[in-house]
């Protein structure tokens, strides 16, 4: 029986579906949520959050509204540390390491598992320092033709570099939302992180940019590790390995991708997936 | 009573808020319009450029207006960084239910109320002759330098004036910075300094500016507060030093025309003085709104 509900430990089951895959060695897991839970003041949003997320693949979170999967994400780069009187419990581990250990450089940690957010918000700059932006406050820029490299590096990446490389130093602003979308994919990447995390990249885009988006996923994973929140069933389909299933700040199945989305182990998911209830 | 039907009210009410409108034009142009008429005839460029003589009936008052502008450029070198400090500690670090908050809100507050008379007295008491005078003993062994009505100590008691203004325009730049703009720094490793200094305090630029402009306006009009802190009737020599006097537009004006021994002899200098002062004042708001224009455009990236 290969699915898991919240009831069970996500982890074992996980190893055995990976190692029996096609002959592949196992696939690492480089973050992985124990019992995480989180508090807003005396509210709890979420309940022993139990997920393993995998190297190179993408993990897609789905869910209503205010089921906690965006506080989830940002529990993973610590962001939630912004806001105050946000309690946690449990732990979250990146590459065996607690996040929320008092002796992490968050700095650091935000550097490493970067994040691309719902609103495109490039900063009022030129295309170049956007990119830039993440090399200059980590003290990474070296010279200024390793910084050009690195930029155009990161560009290339996000699939923006042809659109955008005659207008390096035009104002980030001038871009339409899907290309200020990839810029700032650009932006995170130029720092070179390990882990992705994108809080519904593409739900502020129209169809087409849309597309762009999910190709560039499929392409970003051969060497990062992605999350991906969203609300669009369809496109945690297309777009993921792995999908997580919240449901009022607990995870109610975790599974890969195409097995929950056509045998679902709980009827909640069921329900969610064929939209019953949204 | 007729017009006081509903629809009577609705006709009313649009023609006394046009009649209004046009009031305040005819004020304003009566103003200017009365000073120009009188002030006009004797604007020239030896007015501008020369220094006064014959007890004020005859000459320039370039001095005036030299005191004035540099006045205004010290009192924005202290202002302007002081009040940009005090805007981002209200914008990004204080804790609003935290009491240094709540009383350094209310001293702000309280301040912006203080008549500016009392700055004078303020400026007097404490920097000329607290102040100039602890100076006077530590670097210059007792001798009269600092402890008397100097340029320094009065650019320090319009800065503390113009405090207020500063403070409430840039917090109000700050706060209007997306917060989005401050999240995306941080998720790319940025530190709270990082993110203020490169993308908050940048993006608010126009409203640093517009403090500024507000704080120059009051600072090249106030009288009161340098009345005893450093403005004189006549110098015959330019101020060179930070503890010199000096002469300044407003200052002149009030002079001129309350304590001059032959008031009709002056009066025509007197309107061409104020003149000048108007044309200063509206001519250093230009300069500042175009600049803050041109930031503003490039904000938005056109």
């Amino acid at each position: 029986m290969p699915n898991v509900t919240a009831t069970q430990p996500v982890f074992p089951l996980l190893r055995t579906e990976v190692r029996n895959s096609a002959a592949q060695p196992r696939t690492p897991a480089r973050l992985r949520a124990e019992e995480f839970s989180l508090f807003y003041g005396p509210r709890q949003a979420l309940h022993a959050i139990s997920l393993e997320i995998l190297q190179n693949r993408v993990t897609a979170i789905i869910g209503p509204s205010g089921c906690g999967k965006s506080t989830f994400l940002r529990s993973m780069n610590r962001m939630n540390d912004l806001i105050a009187g946000v309690r946690v419990t449990g732990r979250i581990l990146l590459d065996g390491a607690p996040l929320h250990d008092p002796s992490v450089d968050v700095v650091d940690l935000r550097r490493r598992v970067g994040m691309v957010f719902q609103q495109p918000s490039p900063f009022p700059k030129t295309i170049f320092e956007n990119v830039a932006y993440g090399l200059r406050v980590n003290g990474l820029t070296g010279s200024a033709a390793e910084l050009e490299q690195r930029v155009e590096g990161a560009l290339q990446q996000a699939a923006l570099w042809d659109e955008v490389k005659d207008r390096l130093h035009k104002s980030a602003l001038t871009l339409s939302g899907g290309e200020q979308q990839r810029l700032c994919i650009a932006r995170a990447l130029a720092v070179r992180p390990e882990v992705l995390l994108m809080d519904e990249p593409a739900s502020a885009l129209d169809p087409i940019s849309t597309a762009k988006i999910e190709e560039l996923i499929h392409q970003l994973k051969q060497e990062y590790t992605i999350v991906v929140v969203t609300h669009n069933m369809q496109q945690a389909a297309r777009v993921s390995d792995f999908t997580a299933f919240f449901l009022e700040g607990s995870v109610v199945e975790f599974d890969e991708t195409p097995r929950i989305f056509t045998t679902p182990a709980n009827q909640r998911t069921e329900d969610y997936i064929t939209g019953r209830f949204g | 009573m007729a017009l006081m039907g509903k629809l009577g009210w609705d006709r009313t009410l649009r023609w006394l808020t046009g009649v209004a409108a046009f009031a305040i034009l005819g004020i304003l142009g009566l103003l200017i319009g009365q000073i120009t008429y009188h002030g006009w005839d004797r604007l020239t460029w030896e007015f501008l450029s020369g220094t006064p003589r014959a007890g004020m009936t005859e000459g320039g008052i370039f001095p005036a207006i030299y005191g004035t502008a540099l006045l205004v450029v010290l009192m924005s070198i202290f202002v302007v960084p002081f009040g940009v400090l005090v805007a981002i500690y209200f914008s990004e670090y204080a804790d609003r239910a935290g009491w240094l908050y709540r009383i350094s809100r209310q001293a702000v507050n309280n301040l912006a109320g203080v008549p500016a008379i009392v700055f004078g007295l303020f400026g007097l008491g404490f920097f000329v002759q607290f102040m100039g005078q602890a100076v006077d003993r530590a670097v210059f062994g007792g001798a009269l330098t600092y402890g008397q009505p100097a340029l320094l100590w009065a650019a320090l008691t319009m800065s503390v004036l113009t405090l207020p203004v500063v403070i409430v325009s840039v917090e109000e730049a700050l706060q209007a910075v997306p917060q989005t703009y401050r999240e995306a720094s941080y998720s790319l490793g940025g530190t709270k300094s990082q993110t203020i200094f490169r993308v908050v305090l940048p993006h608010a630029l126009p409203g640093v500016l517009t403090g500024g402009i507000l704080a120059v306006s009051r600072g090249a009009g106030e009288v009161a507060p340098i009345l005893f802190v450093g403005a004189a009737y006549y110098l015959p020599d330019l101020p060179t030093q930070l503890n010199h006097q000096f002469m300044e537009l407003g200052y002149h004006i009030f002079i001129l025309s309350t304590q001059s021994p032959d008031v009709e002899a002056t009066k025509p200098l007197l309107y061409t003085t104020v003149l000048v002062l108007l044309g200063l004042t509206f001519l250093l708001n230009a300069v500042a709104i175009v600049i803050r224009g041109r930031m503003r455009a490039a904000l938005r990236g056109t």
